[in-house]
């Protein structure tokens, strides 16, 4: 156990470092000046020279890297450009709206997704399969942004129950476990809700069933053990991969908050991303990108510890 | 959505191909009612990118400022009008050409890039394997939607940058199917036989192995078109990707966001449209999938 947690962290190191790579070269891939919308266009010669020493864009690549992942791991990721504030601040920030976000829509889904996925699984080709598989496909086939949206429709702008965007009352960016700040959290967690249930019902059916078919399931029912009694096995083989799944998808989530933040704008990173493009301030961008990254990283290895603690067998492979 | 390799997505490579194989590929798929459904839906969509400047009932690019936002059934306008008077039908089905095109290109592009770099590391394995793949591992460590936003973003708007990002969301996770399809095949007798009676490599992977391991990577790769849809016509929503007046789904969702108060109905059709695509791409892609499958 302990040989495969090393051997886990020791394959990550390189991970991480090729994910910082990508992310400090996001920004000389992209066209133009860095500065370009900092400075003043009649901004003079000198000014730019001055600027571009300030920011560092004036040293070679290699160098230019290094310090940056040598303050990276300081926890300083230096300023953004269009706000003058520290970029781990904000980000941090809206780190912490999206996380609420993604974690409640994950909540949800897994919920959802597990109960189609033990319904159709257990079920197979019965009405009751037919409906959950149709909702998984729905789930995996419709563009979030646009169900978001809909939604708003529905019950921000016709029935007037929800509020359509913001994350509190008045646009307070700071969140509170209260009901005047939940009421803004029900509709962007349905939505992105949807895309895990239907990931995660597809692959409980997938397992249930499988699981069902093996012989030890017979082996049980022969030695006369209740239906539940078979389903509490059953959960046990399911669990592992399950949960995988689940955490997976919290990654993918944090990750990919962006849309279904715009729709709603909701604070989070995925706003944060928005606006940096926009605004074309590439040290938030940067920073913010290699927060997510990073958090998608660690969280995969997460997802493998946790596995294989739940099923020994992956470990011993 | 994401663009995880899905255990259950991946047909296995085909080893007890006989002739008619095919052939019975096509009956089994012929009697999935379901599949035939999707296929005709994308049929039709396929048709209306191709044909549609002969189709649509007005013009699509001409606006009206006395006509703006009229309501779904309007007397000339069979689904209302946009932000800018123009037709919603007209735009709609010429729509699907762009729509369609930023979908589809990029998992092309993947498709080719993506398999040719999978059964290379996959065949010649060792140091060219280890090079490959794990480069692959790091670009597989971003969550797909981040990734194509991010080099979008970094790479500014356009129909070129969105279709470069989206390809190299795509090329990971299809060289990581290619790769492990590959390692399976060239372990294979009769890959050891060729070799053994003395055939070179480049005709081993032509004959050997390519014709088992395209089939499912192909399959694969058509379960990325609907994840692809969505996501380029995302990146035109958030303004990546197509610009405006070109008609694109993603776009003219965006663009009728203001109206979702004034013309509800109409603001959610361009979104309804991507939704019916993708859903039918899926559907289609686990149709051909069960009917590739030999265990059934």
């Amino acid at each position: 156990m302990l040989a495969y947690l090393f051997r886990r962290i020791v394959y990550t190191l390189p991970i991480m470092f090729g994910v910082a790579l990508v992310c400090f070269a996001l920004v000389h891939l992209a066209p133009g000046d860095p500065l370009v919308s900092v400075l003043p266009a009649d901004a003079s010669a000198e000014l730019q020279a001055q600027m571009r020493t300030l920011y560092g864009f004036d040293r070679p690549y290699p160098v230019q890297f290094v310090s940056w992942i040598g303050r990276a791991l300081q926890g300083d990721l230096g300023t953004s450009i269009a706000s003058g504030r520290s970029v781990s601040t904000e980000v941090l920030r809206a780190v912490g709206n999206t996380l609420i976000l993604a974690s409640v829509a994950t909540m949800i889904g897994f919920f959802f997704g597990c109960l189609f996925g033990f319904v159709a699984g257990y079920f197979r080709d019965s009405w009751a399969d037919k409906t959950a598989s149709f909702l998984s496909v729905v789930g995996v086939s419709v563009p979030h942004y646009w169900l978001g949206m809909v939604l708003v429709i529905i019950f921000a702008a016709q029935l007037n129950w929800l509020p359509a965007t913001g994350a509190g009352p008045g646009g307070s960016g700071d969140w509170a476990w209260d009901w005047a700040h939940m009421r803004h959290l029900v509709l962007p967690a349905i939505t992105m809700s949807v895309i895990p249930m239907g990931i995660i019902s597809r692959t409980v059916r997938a397992l249930v069933a499988e699981t069902l078919a093996q012989e030890f399931v017979v082996g049980l029912r022969a030695k006369g053990l209740t239906d539940f009694g078979v389903f509490r096995h059953v959960v046990k083989n399911v669990a592992p991969t399950a949960l995988a799944v689940m955490g997976l998808q919290l990654g993918y989530l944090l990750g990919g908050s962006i849309l279904i933040e715009t729709v709603f704008s909701w604070p989070g990173t995925g706003f944060l991303l928005n606006s940096a493009i926009f605004q074309r301030d590439l040290p938030l961008l940067q920073g913010t990108i290699l927060v997510l990254a990073m958090f998608f990283v660690l969280l995969n290895l997460l997802v493998d510890v946790v596995q294989s603690t739940l099923d020994p067998r992956i470990a011993r492979s | 959505m994401n663009v995880a390799v899905d255990a259950t997505k991946i047909p296995a490579p085909i080893f007890e191909r006989s002739p008619g194989y095919w052939s019975s590929v096509f009956r089994r798929f012929r009697r999935d009612p379901v599949a035939l459904f999707a296929a005709a839906v994308v049929g039709v969509l396929v048709l209306m990118a191709l044909f549609g400047p002969w189709l649509t009932p007005a013009d699509p690019y001409k606006s009206s400022m006395l006509a703006r936002l009229k309501p779904i059934g309007t007397e000339g306008y069979p689904l209302g009008t946009d932000e800018l008077g123009r037709d919603m039908l007209s735009r709609l089905m010429i729509g699907a050409r762009l729509s369609l095109f930023m979908g589809i290109t990029p998992v092309i592009c993947a498709f080719i890039i993506g398999s040719s770099l999978g059964i290379l590391a996959g065949y010649a394995g060792g140091a060219i394997n280890t090079v490959i793949m794990r480069t692959i591992d790091v670009f597989y460590a971003f969550p797909s939607v981040l990734l194509a936003i991010a080099l979008s973003g970094a790479l500014g708007a356009g129909i070129t940058n969105a279709l470069l990002s989206l390809t190299i969301v795509f090329v990971p996770p299809i060289a990581r199917v290619a790769e492990s399809v590959t390692t399976q095949v060239r372990s294979r007798d009769f890959v050891e036989a060729a070799r053994a009676s003395g055939a070179d490599a480049f005709t081993i992977v032509r004959v050997h192995v390519l014709g088992n391991v395209l089939g499912p990577i192909f399959v694969y790769s058509t379960s990325l078109i609907a994840v692809s849809m969505i996501l380029a016509s995302g990146l035109s929503f958030l303004g990546l990707g197509v610009k405006p007046p070109e008609p694109e789904w993603g776009l003219m969702l965006n663009t009728l966001r203001t109206a979702i108060y004034t013309q509800p109905w109409v603001a959610a059709l361009p979104g309804a449209m991507i939704f019916i695509t993708s859903i039918s791409f899926n559907t289609l892609s686990d149709g051909l999938r069960s009917a590739m499958d030999v265990k059934q």
